[in-house]
């Protein structure tokens, strides 16, 4: 890829426009949130105390960047060289994702500003606890695995930038962040262990913290191709049809590991019986195995549908709705546990917030994309 | 000293005078309900509410009013306190459970894992608190009994040590086997609470979880997850290194060739 077709994209297009009317709508009304407090923005409630933001925006949002550590250990652990070209741009997404992970988590604490009290008040008996403190410091790892190259770009301190960019200092931070991954990304699912009374039985197993994690590397592979393939659009350079097929191939593997570990757990524990129940549940956990699993598993499992676009496209984004579903699942059924049918429903400020966080999302990533070496000082190495 | 307190529903006539103790004594405002078929009032626990009855018609089987008090069961492993990421729920030697809302960061896991839906939370203000019944905790400490306790004309709640309530439920219950069920809610319930109800419908018709599982909630998470999360780090690096490892020493064997 040559610097020069990049510098001579033009930046604001239409879509870029759309993208950046979104953030600022969302933070409109992010301040006045802080303003005026959860209630008067949102639909949650004592019987719905999570909602979209915590759903979507943290503990999907968080999955889906899963793309991160999966392919830095390609990349720098199994030494798969050509996941070198994608690496640094699937640690940009995971950094930015977590950034946004980070933004909504900031917004949906009833008290944002004590946001800082989990890292000096321990309380290491907590899932929460270990989620903030793995995510604050895997957050960290990010932004040091970011910043040579906007030290490079600026051209300041060189010293920093060198040391950041030695090889055994690359090769710690991505053992650091497989590590945190591993922590937080389970932990996410762990969360649900202490609702046994309250989340229907396809979901609730002592095992949700491992499957969280599984889901979690099938969808961030996933998150990671759809990128690969719309940064090729944007860039306007042919596809890279063999990382590509690659991926497919890792996500299909990690579709059926998922897959497997999700039935035996089922079947060891007797609850495939409520597969055939015939529940609102049950055929939520149908569309969400069928369409978010099976269907893209075996799609993938085919050479020539790795090798076509469409295809990707196709069962890359029903696994990432897979994902979605699954974690709506649980957490809006284990809600469905806190008493009464009250239904919830995001409010427009709810949906505006998230989807103007995602705009921002991609607004930052197209900036730095174009202004930062991303793409093409990858081609050098 | 541990504490407790029996709850036995069949004495509650209903009159709410708990609930009136409780807002009393926490200067908690009254709250305005309008009359909708059901005499509960108010109509559920919430930020302003940490006591109420509940009005149970059971009009199937043998026809009954019941009237049942609902607050916090003050669990003697609570799942709230072991959720909080900041210790701001805990469990004090008095057995109540109490919450610091300084050290609350607001992230309502607690009303996630409480398996009996207790903790409330100010929806409506920008520097919002937990709420919940604290077990007047101030008040125990002082040597007396709860607000609802003291105030109860019927003696429905019986207030003193652990183990003196059980056993005194379980002389209830023996003494008029005919009258009560055989069963003492909270004695295991998500590991025992400190709260514990006994009656004479099954606790099923009156709206009581019964799929609580009658264990300790806190041990859940600890024995799946969290004890054993520094092991499998410690494994994870392990397998890492010796990748890198093999996989090093193989593309220097191969420079050589």
């Amino acid at each position: 890829m040559n610097t020069k077709a990049i510098s001579d994209h033009k930046f604001f297009t239409f879509k870029t426009k759309i993208l950046l009317v979104l953030s600022i709508a969302a933070i409109i009304l992010i301040i006045y949130r802080l303003i005026y407090g959860l209630g008067r923005v949102t639909n949650l409630s004592d019987t719905t105390p999570w909602g979209l933001w915590i759903s979507f925006d943290v503990i999907t949002g968080v999955a889906l960047a899963a793309g991160g550590f999966t392919i830095t250990f390609a990349a720098y652990i199994a030494g798969w060289e050509k996941y070198k070209a994608i690496a640094k741009a699937a640690t940009l997404t995971a950094f930015i994702g977590y950034l946004l992970a980070v933004t909504g988590v900031f917004l949906d604490l009833g008290k944002p500003f004590s946001i800082w009290h989990p890292l000096f008040f321990w309380q290491p008996h907590s899932v929460m606890f270990e989620i903030v403190v793995c995510i604050t410091i895997y957050t960290t790892v990010l932004f040091l695995e970011f910043l040579p190259w906007l030290l490079e770009r600026l051209n300041i301190l060189t010293g920093l930038k060198n040391l950041l960019e030695k090889k055994s200092v690359i090769l710690v931070l991505v053992i650091l962040g497989i590590m945190l991954s591993y922590g937080h990304q389970s932990s996410l699912g762990g969360l649900f262990l202490l609702a046994p009374d309250k989340l229907h039985p396809l979901w609730y197993t002592h095992f949700i913290h491992h499957l969280f994690y599984l889901s979690a590397i099938c969808a961030g592979l996933s998150m990671v191709s759809i990128e690969t393939i719309f940064g090729s659009n944007m860039l306007k350079k042919p596809y890279e049809l063999n990382i590509l097929e690659g991926l497919a191939r890792g996500t299909s593997i990690a579709l059926l590991v998922y897959f497997l570990v999700r039935f035996i757990d089922l079947a060891i524990n007797n609850r495939l019986i409520y597969v055939y129940e015939g529940s609102i549940e049950s055929i939520l956990f149908i569309i969400e195995i069928s369409l978010g699993v099976l269907l893209p598993m075996v799609i993938l499992s085919v050479k020539n549908m790795r090798l076509s676009i469409p295809a990707l496209i196709l069962s890359h984004f029903m696994v990432i709705g897979g994902l979605l579903l699954n974690r709506f699942n649980v957490v809006f059924l284990t809600e469905k546990g806190l008493q009464s049918n009250r239904f919830y429903l995001p409010s427009w400020q709810e949906i505006i917030v998230t989807i103007g966080l995602i705009s921002l999302g991609i607004f930052l990533y197209k900036i730095i994309v174009i202004n930062l070496p991303i793409f093409n000082s990858s081609a050098k190495e | 000293m541990a504490n407790g307190v029996l709850v036995d529903i069949t004495k509650c006539i209903g009159c709410r005078s708990c609930q009136i103790a409780c807002k009393a004594w926490h200067s908690l405002d009254a709250s305005y309900n309008l009359m909708n078929g059901n005499l509960t009032m108010p109509k559920e626990l919430n930020d302003n509410n940490y006591t109420l009855i509940e009005f149970k018609e059971n009009k199937t089987s043998n026809r009954a009013w019941k009237f049942i008090k609902k607050q916090c069961f003050h669990c003697k492993e609570p799942a709230c306190a072991s959720a909080c990421p900041v210790g701001a729920l805990r469990k004090m030697k008095n057995s109540s459970v109490i919450y610091d809302q300084w050290l609350c960061i607001g992230c309502r896991y607690c009303m996630i894992a409480c398996p009996f839906n207790i903790p409330k939370y100010e929806w409506n203000t920008t520097n919002p608190w937990i709420r919940k019944c604290d077990f007047c905790d101030d008040r125990i400490d002082d040597g007396l009994e709860p607000a609802c306790v003291k105030a109860c004309p019927m003696k429905v709640m019986y207030f003193g040590d652990y183990k003196n309530i059980v056993k005194e439920a379980k002389r209830r219950i023996k003494n008029n086997p005919d009258k009560y069920i055989n069963y003492i809610y909270g004695e295991k319930e998500a590991g025992g609470t400190s709260w514990i109800y006994i009656s004479d419908k099954p606790f099923e018709e009156l709206g009581f979880k019964m799929n609580i599982p009658k264990k300790s909630y806190p041990l859940i998470t600890w024995k799946n997850s969290l004890s054993k999360i520094l092991w499998e780090e410690a494994g994870l690096l392990a397998i890492l290194g010796s990748l890198l490892y093999l996989r090093t020493r193989k593309d220097k064997k191969g420079d050589k060739n």
